[in-house]
């Protein structure tokens, strides 16, 4: 990559699309056209609407629309997107082609026989994921990492029930994410907080006071969101399972690990996967991605319904395990991120795979090493938490104006006004210059300019209050 | 290594900056737990990884479908594949920094208001997994915001096997159980409702067009139940039919869910898009995230997630839902494939999702040992089909020659199952056929 400019500590000029029309940035598709069509149908007119009206746009005006709003959103091709617990990285293309070919194209009510290639793909990737995570069986149906969350805590739910015992309580670290304690919640679990220690770490003691025979689970993130890993991991098994308890694995941060480390080999029972996440997919926009979980042999049985096996004659099918938990999902979840992900990792293999992790460790290290900020927890990984000595959302809105996406704000909350960072490994150093560039012309700002930010992207500083006390949520809101 | 690569001056640069010889050394990881063995997975060049799923892919079997079933087929424009497809939409992320990311926010603000318009409700979200856990979610939020003490979410005792699963995964955690009521003639039994809801009763559900095909002929008497009992009514649909059937809100609905990825998304092996609505004074109960207009420092309007106090990063095991990742780039193709569409185009659509099943049902119905639809009403691209042969032979026998049908078992019969769209209507006369060519005669 070139880098024409004569000062690389200076950060690059950026400026995003903006299309004014007259208080707005692009006016809405109801702004355009507003058209209200007389139904008229077969069906008797008790059950019809008399009329729907929506935009009735050509073509050509629907396409300059949705090319307008591209131009005023950022993505991955856009530049750096360092959002930790993200893993915001570059999506090969040709996954998308692949999960364009038509043979992905299959309904799945088909019969067996009849959606072999889809079983066989399921069956193959299912296979690679318990390699990877070192678990004895991977369920694929869960449609986000959350919901693999909630899978997972199913099955230990059925599991502890399946002998008769009676559990009440997850633990849940305070570094963990929110969806750790919004998943146990809403499996009827009590969460139980568990503070880190000075280190950033779970304290062992803390977890042995913690524990009981009213703890179902333990949900551990490693390395944790400060990027650390979790050194006493044996231990922590051991307390967890010594009082009964199962172990759960959070998978947001697996980048870090591939080919060095796996959740099974360090005594988790179970866990998920993020396809969106390390495997590469797409995150567009908020979704869809993919929570896979595995499990430890005990454990398989309760997996959901259906799961796929490879038959004696090498044929495909899918079965339900003995006592299973039912479904999380009416179908698998997001089958075309299961496709794009098998791509993903048949393209790596395992030199590739590890090579993900050691440029992601390599590039978050990097970073750090060249930002001005503070930061207060190491050794980390993928992802490292610094400290901004001004309040972060500022810091991360005036990141924008140097063309970068800023890190994840203010959380984990025992770092102060914290910018969780993650670069991931398909940066360039040249581009991670631009990055720690554009932390370091923000350290040097004050307060008004930070405050005052941003002012080159589409949308100037927006108004989350007035946003949250008048809520208008569709264009038959705005009239009022 | 493909996408991750640094030049051999650039790695020793960053290696010498961070103070290592080698990125390995960088992992903190106890010996003990290092992982010292193979995956056992080869890596392929870009020709070969397409090549290999591809022809992994290859293996599924040339066939017509006419399932349905939840997972509905019908044309998506080219148009939706390259918008949607554009990077800065594809490659983004959830839009935690509003300013920079206007242009999905507008686009989800837009599909929430084509939610609005179909389901006359007054609020609707961003998007759920799919629309069975858009109906978890509708049974949680009336544990939550129904006032008296209630229990129970009533359900027809026609709703599918997977749905009512994935509902009970919701619902077991806060101990809220689900019951059916009964269906006769293949719709709502009103009567029998009645005689099932009780004070216990958070939320009844209805679908329409329901798991038999059938548009539900009397749902103001269903929210009329509902309501005489303080229970809300819930109504199951998608966005196609919506399209053409009078606005759920107009007969009761409290709460609307369903399925949207009829638009934007090809047949893909039930990956879904559900939808959610609700009524306005629930607002702040409503899971997943919200988009809504406000104003920027320059004074124009402007678009931010918003009340994100519901949610799971703010308010952890006290949130509405854990939903965090959802499904925005699907609603984006939907919103896409809506906006090409228009209204005219639309309506077109869902006339063609009743006209088309009923011109097969009439064919199939003429065929000697054939009898369809099994129940009288008005369909919505799907119908059971009565054969004198168990239905299972003749689904047999039309994979055979082709077709891909599925059987559902409905009240001690099983029975055949069609599913006709605007992408299968061509098949018709084919189908019809090859059904006359098994036992039966014109």
């Amino acid at each position: 990559m070139s880098d024409e400019r004569a000062d690389e500590s200076a950060p690059a000029p950026y400026e995003q699309a903006r299309w004014h029309d007259d208080g707005t940035y692009e006016p809405l598709l109801s702004e355009k056209d507003d058209t209200t069509v007389a139904v008229s149908s077969s069906l008797p007119d008790d059950l019809t609407r008399d009329e729907l009206e929506l935009p009735a746009l050509p073509e050509p005006e629907v396409a300059r629309h949705y090319t307008r709003l591209s131009q005023m959103n950022y993505g991955i091709e856009s530049g750096p997107f360092p959002l930790g617990s993200c893993t915001m990285k570059y999506n090969p293309k040709f996954t998308e082609d692949v999960a364009a070919h038509p043979g992905a194209q299959i309904h799945p009510l088909r019969a067996d026989a009849d959606q072999q290639g889809v079983l066989e793909l399921l069956s193959e990737l299912q296979d690679a994921l318990a390699s990877i995570g070192g678990m004895d069986a991977v369920t694929l149906q869960p449609p986000a990492g959350a919901a693999g969350e909630f899978t997972g805590i199913l099955v230990a739910r059925a599991y502890h029930e399946a002998n008769d015992d009676d559990r009440s309580e997850v633990i849940v670290p305070d570094t963990a994410h929110g969806t750790n304690f919004a998943s146990a919640a809403m499996a009827g679990y009590d969460v139980v907080e568990l503070p880190s220690d000075d280190d950033g770490r779970v304290e062992l003691e803390a977890l042995e006071a913690a524990v009981s025979d009213e703890t179902a689970l333990l949900m551990l993130t490693n390395p944790n969101t400060l990027g650390l890993f979790e050194r006493d991991i044996t231990d922590i098994a051991d307390v967890v399972h010594d009082a009964g308890g199962l172990l759960y694995y959070d998978g947001a941060n697996l980048n870090s690990l591939l080919g060095k480390a796996r959740p099974g080999d360090m005594g988790f029972d179970i866990m998920h996967f993020n396809l969106h996440k390390t495997f590469a997919t797409p995150h567009g926009g908020g979704g869809p991605g993919q929570g896979p979980i595995g499990v430890v042999s005990e454990l398989a049985e309760f997996l959901p319904n259906p799961q796929i096996r490879e038959r004696a004659d090498g044929t495909y099918e899918r079965y339900a395990p003995d006592r299973n938990i039912g479904r999380v999902h009416e179908f698998l979840g997001n089958w075309l991120v299961l496709v794009k992900a098998y791509a993903y990792i048949l393209r790596h293999g395992d030199e590739g795979l590890e090579n993900v992790s050691e440029m992601a460790v390599l590039n978050a290290n990097y970073v750090a090493s060249q930002i001005e900020y503070e930061v207060p927890y190491g050794p980390f990984h993928h992802e490292f938490v610094a400290s901004a000595d001004a309040d972060a959302a500022d810091v991360a809105k005036r990141m924008l104006d140097y063309g970068v996406h800023p890190p994840t704000t203010k959380w984990p909350e025992i770092v102060d006004e914290a910018l969780m960072t993650e670069p991931t490994e398909t940066e360039t150093k040249s581009r991670l210059d631009d990055l720690a560039a554009a932390f370091n012309a923000v350290a040097s700002e004050d307060e008004d300019a930070l405050a005052s930010a941003p002012n080159r992207t589409t949308a100037r500083r927006i108004d989350q209050v007035t946003a949250a006390r008048n809520p208008r949520l569709s264009w038959h809101a705005l009239d009022d | 290594m493909p996408y991750a690569t640094h030049p051999p001056e650039d790695l020793d640069a960053m290696l010498s900056a961070v103070g290592v010889a080698d990125p390995d050394d960088l992992f903190d990881i106890p010996d003990e737990v290092r992982f010292d063995g193979d995956y056992g997975i080869d890596a392929h060049s870009e020709r070969e990884a397409r090549a290999a799923v591809e022809g992994v892919l290859d293996g599924s079997t040339d066939l017509v479908e006419f399932l349905g079933g939840g997972h509905y087929d019908h044309y998506v424009p080219s148009v939706v594949d390259h918008l949607s497809l554009r990077s800065e939409f594809l490659t983004s992320y959830t839009q935690y920094q509003p300013e920079i990311a206007q242009g999905f926010l507008q686009a989800l603000f837009e599909f929430q208001s084509f939610v609005v318009e179909l389901s006359g409700l007054g609020i609707a979200n961003a998007s759920m997994y799919d629309r069975a856990t858009a109906l978890g979610e509708a049974a949680l939020l009336s544990s939550r915001v129904r006032e008296t003490s209630g229990n129970t979410v009533l359900v027809p005792d026609s709703l599918p096997d997977r749905i009512r699963s994935v509902l009970e995964n919701y619902t077991d955690g806060p101990g809220i159980a689900v019951d059916t009521y009964p269906t006769s003639g293949g719709t709502v039994d009103v009567e029998g409702l009645r005689a099932a809801v009780d004070d216990d009763t958070l939320l009844v559900y209805a679908a329409t067009p329901n798991a038999r095909g059938l548009l539900e002929p009397d749902l103001d008497a269903v929210a009329d139940v509902a309501h005489d009992n303080d229970a809300l009514f819930c109504v199951g649909s998608d966005v196609v039919a919506l399209s053409l059937l009078e606005a759920p809100a107009a007969y009761g609905a409290d709460v609307v869910v369903g399925d949207a990825s009829v638009l934007g998304m090809p047949t893909s092996y039930g990956m879904g898009l559900g939808i959610f609505a609700c009524r306005e004074e629930f607002l702040r109960q409503v899971p997943g995230r919200l988009v809504g207009a406000s104003e920027d420092a320059a004074g124009n309007r402007a678009y931010t997630l918003t009340l994100q106090t519901r949610e799971q990063h703010i308010r952890r095991e006290r949130a509405t839902s854990n939903i965090c990742t959802n499904q925005a780039w699907v609603a984006l193709r939907t919103a896409i494939h809506a906006a090409w569409l228009g209204p005219d185009g639309l309506v077109d659509l869902a006339e063609e999702c009743v006209t088309g099943v009923a011109d097969l049902c009439a064919r199939l119905d003429e065929l000697d040992g054939v009898s369809a639809p099994v129940y009288d009403g008005h369909h919505f691209r799907e119908a059971l089909v009565a054969t004198d042969a168990p239905a299972a032979d003749v689904a047999d026998h039309l994979r055979e020659e082709g077709f891909a049908l599925r059987t559902v078992a409905d009240g001690g019969d099983e029975y055949l199952a069609v599913c006709v769209t605007d992408t299968n209507r061509d098949r018709i006369d084919d189908l019809v056929d090859a059904v006359a060519a098994y036992g039966g005669s014109r």
